[in-house]
């Protein structure tokens, strides 16, 4: 019915946070660039890791990449119109209830899995960028 | 049938990306990121649609299979729709750039020789 609005919800409220984070660690960089010494050294351990921003920008891609899909598919069994209220399940209040619990339901199950997904990926990528790094120094 | 094409693109996908990397000049990436969004998106809807129709998920009408082939083999087209349309937009490898400027270079180069 709309459950593709959750993951959308969430993939625009992860891309304001991927951008403050990136702002933020360029901030960093820049002040680490400017230092020396201590500093310098959190550069080369910084470098080791894969920067939180690039690992929010692939976790809004599988959402914003995933809810393009599915609204497809809303449009095509005509849950999506392009007149108001474009939710054709928003039209009575039997329906919208209806909507609700199934966003409530496969809408959050769907932003969670996706999520969970992400996080056992940046786990696995960031521990093959630290095999990776432990290789090339040994 | 939706997630089943869905996935079987995802799949395809990864495997291009992972060939074509570390250049990845056909920018990939976003097909990988769009198919399998939508394949963990319709594993949800598949895992509740299971649970309310338990066995008889797996045995639907010939049509419903038709209709779901029909709109996975969609989603599958739309996907790569989008994703050709970025690679003209961004031209990673210069073509489109290449061609338009080549086409101007040669009407100044006629236009000059025409002069002469």
């Amino acid at each position: 019915m709309a459950c593709f609005l959750v993951p959308t919800a969430e993939a625009v409220a992860v891309k304001v946070i991927e951008r403050v984070q990136n702002k933020k660690e360029k901030e960093r960089e820049l002040k680490i660039d400017a230092g020396a010494g201590e500093t310098a050294r959190t550069h080369v351990h910084a470098e080791n890791t894969i920067p939180f921003s690039r690992k929010l920008r692939w976790l809004t891609r599988l959402l914003i990449g995933g809810a393009v899909l599915l609204a497809f598919e809303h449009i095509w069994h005509g849950e999506v119109v392009p007149w108001f209220p474009f939710l054709t399940a928003a039209a009575t209040p039997g329906t919208t209830s209806v909507m609700l619990h199934e966003m409530a339901t496969t809408g959050v199950g769907m932003a969670v899995l996706v999520t969970a997904v992400w996080a056992v990926m940046c786990k696995v990528s960031d521990r093959d960028v630290r095999r990776m790094v432990e290789r090339r120094e040994n | 049938m939706t997630l089943l094409i869905t996935v079987f693109a995802a799949v395809i996908s990864t495997a291009v990306w992972y060939k074509g990397m570390p250049e990845d000049k056909l920018k990939t990436g976003i097909l990988c990121w769009m198919y399998w969004g939508a394949s963990l998106m319709w594993l949800v809807d598949a895992i509740v649609e299971y649970t309310e129709l338990k066995a008889a998920y797996f045995t639907p009408a010939p049509a419903d299979m038709l209709n779901d082939a029909f709109l996975g083999l969609s989603v599958v087209a739309l996907g790569l729709v989008i994703w050709v349309v970025r690679l003209l937009i961004t031209d990673p490898k210069g073509v489109i750039a290449g061609i338009l400027t080549k086409d101007s270079s040669d009407r100044r180069t006629s236009c000059h020789q025409e002069n002469i």
